[in-house]
């Protein structure tokens, strides 16, 4: 079992966000260094729509992502809905 | 209401939902629209001719619509995007300027980070904007073509920003003052400029394995995480800003790399041994022209964040290990000579720092010795080895500096074919001899620092015997002229400003200036 992982801008505009894939994802591990944040999960990290748009109050499109993403490792797949990253092993 | 979710790998999930579901076109189909349908069968020109540079690699394609960027970004939100993210860079680069950040800096010596780095790898940003410029404009597939579109803007968007950013310490520094003429002329700038010579030179296909697998994937993170750590560690808060705001298009670059480099496996079971002799070879490149990252990370930052060695480890093992066991299922293993970096772990830096220290009369940075303190850190972070190897070599040139005879190597060192390193590296087993690998090629002895730069030239000699290698051009008349100072007016580097030690420099001593001014405010 290999981790997927994203990393992201510790900022103000990444906090909802950050905070949904620690909810949906309960296996993963954040890692905090300065300015940003890594999220390490094993083999998938699933982030939904909905759950972001639940923690910042108003409506997001998956897209919005690029504004906060710094890094990722693993396959990506987006769609209207979710965001997510997967090894194929 | 209740909604269905369809993930691929995972399955159906259900979810309750707050949220109005609205009928719009959804993300997949925006993206189908925008690439399906765009590209058309020519009919007065042959294909073959509108698209001249996708077949002489070898690759085979079936079906070019089978790749798919899994972003699926428009036009309109791209520019949107990154409209946002400019905004955002440029305000805190205006506040840094407005504020004289440059002063808030741990040491003058960080700037000479700046200095390897404006030389080195922005210019190799323009060079990897004309890369993906040509690959958009060869591969004739719409989505790939758009992905490749959208980096090219990344990459010239990430020259320009770090040419603002660090502009404000050119008004301070020495040695930033022309970067572009330095890029393309010094001996040790011609390490990343061959590098990315050498891939934009190269067929599209293996330019995208070359630089959007091999260094985007595999390797930017080695680059880009030591020197905006490094930065923010130092108190650089313009140079963590442009490196983040150049670092969010990199998820994109990284997934695009690696879509393509699938969708060329699976393309045809032929395919599989030429993109894995590119992955051997971008691999060592790109490990190579690493070594300047080494030198930053273990001698010239002032505060460090991580050694060399403890980089490797967390950026290569660890997240490249993940990546080669998902591309196993087409055949792909881990490059050719990847244990190398393991053996060479210890003494990588030592050996780069070692040189530059022995040149600094013909670089356009300053060196110093390690203090007692960075050597301690040094030993605690290599081990016993370094103790017995190399404390001594820095003690005896520390010795020679106090009795006035302050050593610098005249004479013009041997360079790798490929690399274009100086020849110091030593044998992967045997620290204490220097390795020495050769070819002859047509009546031609060609010198390589490893096994991994002879196997690149041995699979390509035409192209490695047309290497611009500096010191022949030296000896050839072809840089200024015979002297030293010379050369050095023909580099671009303003001598006994730009180059020689820190100590005793102009950057020194307007450091020095402004300390005792803090001093005057604080006292
Ligand atoms: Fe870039
Ligand atoms: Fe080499």
């Amino acid at each position: 079992m290999s981790n997927v992982s994203i990393t992201l801008h510790n900022n103000d505009e990444a906090r909802g966000l950050i905070a949904a894939i620690q909810k949906d994802n309960p296996n993963s591990v954040s890692h905090v260094y300065p300015g940003m944040v890594k999220i390490d999960c094993p083999d998938r990290i699933v982030i939904f729509r909905e759950s972001v748009e639940l923690e910042i109050g108003r409506s997001w499109t998956v897209n919005e992502i690029h504004l906060s993403l710094i890094s990722l490792a693993g396959n990506v797949d987006e769609d209207d809905d979710y965001f997510a990253i997967h090894w194929n092993h | 209401m209740r909604m269905m979710i369809i993930l691929p790998f995972i399955g159906i999930i259900e979810r309750e939902t707050t949220m109005n579901v609205q009928k719009k076109i959804s993300l997949k189909d925006r993206y189908r629209i925008l690439t399906r349908g765009l590209d058309w069968e020519t009919s007065y020109q042959p294909m073959g001719k509108v698209f001249p540079d996708v077949g002489f690699e070898g690759i085979k394609i079936r079906n070019w619509d089978d790749f798919n960027d899994p972003f699926r970004l428009t036009m309109d939100a791209y520019w949107r995007f990154q409209a946002e993210k400019e905004r955002k860079l440029y305000a805190v680069l205006d506040s840094f300027s407005q504020n004289n950040g440059q002063t808030a800096i741990t040491d003058g010596r960080y700037v000479n980070t700046l200095k390897l780095f404006l030389t080195g790898i922005s210019p190799d940003e323009y060079m990897a904007h004309r890369g993906f410029a040509h690959v958009g404009r060869q591969i004739p597939n719409a989505g790939l073509r758009i992905s490749a579109q959208m980096q090219a803007l990344d990459e010239l968007r990430h020259a320009q920003t770090q040419i603002h950013t660090i502009g404000q310490y050119n008004k301070h520094f020495s040695g930033l003052h022309s970067f572009r003429r330095m890029h393309d002329r010094v001996w040790y700038l011609s390490v990343p400029k061959s590098f990315f010579d050498d891939a934009v030179t190269a067929g599209p296909f293996e330019y995208m394995v070359a630089i959007g697998f091999s260094f985007e994937y595999v390797l930017t993170n080695l680059l880009f995480v030591p020197f905006m750590s490094g930065a923010a560690y130092n108190g650089d808060m313009a140079t963590v800003t442009f490196g983040f705001s150049a670092q969010s298009d990199e998820a994109r670059h990284m997934t695009l790399g690696l879509e393509a480099i699938k969708f060329i496996l699976e393309q045809h079971e032929d395919n599989v041994p030429i993109v894995q002799h590119w992955i051997d070879k971008w691999f060592w490149r790109g490990y190579r022209v690493l070594t300047l990252v080494a030198m930053m990370m273990d001698f010239m930052l002032p505060r460090r964040i991580m050694s060399w060695k403890d980089a490797w480890d967390i950026y290569f093992n660890d997240a490249g290990g993940a990546l080669f066991g998902d591309l196993a299922r087409y055949g792909i293993t881990l490059p050719k000579y990847v244990d190398v970096p393991a053996k060479e772990v210890n003494r990588l830096s030592t050996e780069a720092w070692s040189i530059f220290y022995q040149y600094t009369h013909a670089a356009a940075f300053h060196t110093w010795l390690p203090t007692d303190q960075e050597m301690d850190w040094l030993s605690a972070s290599y081990g016993p080895d370094w103790d017995r190897l190399y404390r001594p070599r820095f003690l005896h040139w520390r010795q020679m500096e106090k009795e006035g005879h302050r050593y610098y190597n005249n004479a013009l060192p041997q360079l790798c074919q490929v690399c274009q390193i100086p020849m110091a590296f030593t044998e992967p087993d045997d620290p204490t001899r220097v390795a020495f690998r050769d070819t002859v090629y047509r009546g031609e002895r060609y010198h390589f620092c490893s096994d991994g730069c002879k196997n690149i030239f041995d699979h390509e000699p035409e192209k490695y015997v047309q290497a611009w290698l500096p010191v022949h051009q030296i000896f050839q008349g072809n840089c200024g002229g015979a002297s030293l100072d010379q050369v050095l007016d023909w580099y671009g580097i303003e001598k006994g400003v730009d180059n020689m030690d820190y100590a005793g420099s102009p950057d020194e001593r307007t450091w020095k200036e402004w300390e005792a001014m803090r001093g005057r405010v604080a006292g």
